[in-house]
């Protein structure tokens, strides 16, 4: 322990010696004159530099910085909002289209059926009326058969009649009378 | 202690002292020629310069010289200045900008190779920086409040029972126009000083070793690794002790134009 303390008491003379050596108190607490003009001198300038300089250069830069992201954010809600009307735009016509599309589709049915059933009522009538004049030509013919049939069944009876009778029934008058009578005899047996 | 003591039998090692920061001048006998003071002017000029080309654009997308020199000026700006003073900040980014930049960079001399002197280990500048900042502080608040309810609020401080004055006066008034200059200043030039030491112990220490003999030239190595591993401990320290000046300063502003005690 004695030697190392010797040792600091050595070091401790050295550096005395060294600060008489260098000119200058040992304290380093104690300012120098050329250092504080220094200091106040070169900080002032810097102060300057950088106040009238580099600040104000820099804060344009931010506050540009700042304004074309805000823009360009405004410019994007912008964007936005038009799409989202378009969008709406379209929706709305689509879903109008739907709707006409529906409606079309609704009417062309109604019409479809309507048409079928028009064309039915039209084919039907034609039926009955085909089946009416049918029915009228039916009648007449068969009157007119029984009408030909009369006469021709009486003139044969006639004749027949006249045969098996012997007796001549040329008058006309007298024949259909007993052509009639006949006829209503034969009505009245039936 | 061993091989100090070893050392210093043999050829008679001269530890690092106090005189290690009296340099002489560069031209004899004039002393604004002395290796501190032409180190803080060319922090000066290095310090324009390449704030001056990092801004001289300023353009909406930076290139990668302005996106440096933006970050450092942001970073005071905005976590210095803007959340420390609040709304009023930006009358002071100037100082402060110039305060940590200045002090940053003659920091870093320290350990800035064929440099390597931090300029604030002379007492002189953090005195200047410090007178600076005490000026500063006290007219902002005497501008702000006015210089009789300002020493007014200094000494009498609202809400404590009128005995506790006796002591709280003194201690107030000291804090105000003594402690708070005179700590800003030791603080850094301090740490700054202590370290420049420390570096010079390993190196200078390092260096003694290897012309000692065989056994101790096995040994200088490790001295010069401490060296190198101090040095990025003492960049911590030099980043550290001008955020932290420029930090207090941008308090004490703050305090000044607090309206509330």
């Amino acid at each position: 322990m004695s030697s190392e303390l010797k040792i600091f008491d050595s070091f401790a003379s050295n550096n005395v010696a060294l600060n008489y050596a260098a000119g200058e108190g040992a304290n380093p607490l104690i300012p120098h004159t050329a250092e504080i003009v220094v200091g106040f001198i070169a900080f002032s300038l810097l102060f300057i530099v950088l106040r009238s300089k580099v600040v104000p250069m820099f804060e344009k830069a931010f506050n540009a910085r700042t304004e074309a992201i805000e823009g360009g954010m405004q410019r994007a809600e912008l964007a936005q909002r038009d799409a989202q009307i378009a969008l709406q735009k379209y929706t709305e016509q689509l879903a109008d289209a739907r709707g006409e599309a529906q409606k079309i589709r609704e009417e062309a049915r109604s019409q479809g059926a309507a048409i079928i059933e028009d064309l039915r009522a039209k084919a039907q009538e034609e039926a009955a009326r085909i089946t009416a004049a049918a029915q009228v030509t039916i009648e007449a013919e068969r009157q007119q058969a029984i009408t030909s049939l009369r006469n021709e069944v009486g003139a044969l009876a006639t004749e027949l009649a006249s045969k098996i009778v012997g007796e001549s029934l040329e008058d006309q008058v007298r024949q259909s009378r007993i052509v009639d009578r006949f006829i209503a005899e034969l009505e009245g047996k039936k | 202690m061993g091989f100090i003591r070893l050392a210093a039998e043999g050829e008679g090692f001269t530890p690092p002292s106090t005189a290690d920061f009296n340099l002489p001048p560069v031209l004899a006998g004039n002393p604004y020629t002395t290796k501190p003071v032409l180190l803080v002017f060319f922090s000066v000029i290095l310090v324009s310069i390449f704030f001056i080309l990092a801004s001289r654009k300023a353009s909406l997308v930076p290139n990668r010289l302005q996106f440096a020199g933006e970050s450092v000026y942001g970073f005071v700006r905005n976590d210095l200045a803007k959340d420390v003073i609040g709304p009023e900040f930006m009358r002071f980014v100037p100082y402060l900008f110039t305060l940590f930049t200045f002090i940053l960079t003659n920091n870093i001399f320290g350990i800035v190779p064929l440099i390597q002197f931090p300029t604030m280990s002379r007492v002189s500048f953090p005195y200047v920086l410090a007178i600076f900042t005490f000026l500063i502080f006290h007219y902002v608040a005497i501008k702000h409040k006015g210089l009789f309810p300002y020493l007014k609020e200094i000494m009498f401080m609202p809400g404590v029972p009128k005995p506790v004055y006796v002591l709280l006066t003194p201690i107030e008034l000291a804090t105000y126009f003594i402690v708070r200059p005179l700590t800003l200043s030791l603080r850094l030039f301090a740490n700054m000083f202590a370290g420049h030491l420390l570096l010079l112990v390993f190196i200078l220490g390092g260096d003694h070793l290897l012309q000692g003999v065989i056994g101790l030239k096995l040994v200088s190595p490790f001295a010069f690794l401490f060296g190198i591993a101090l040095t990025f401990f003492e960049f911590m320290v030099q980043v550290l002790q001008a955020y932290i000046f420029t930090l207090l300063t941008a308090l004490y502003v703050a305090g000044a134009l607090a309206d509330e005690h």
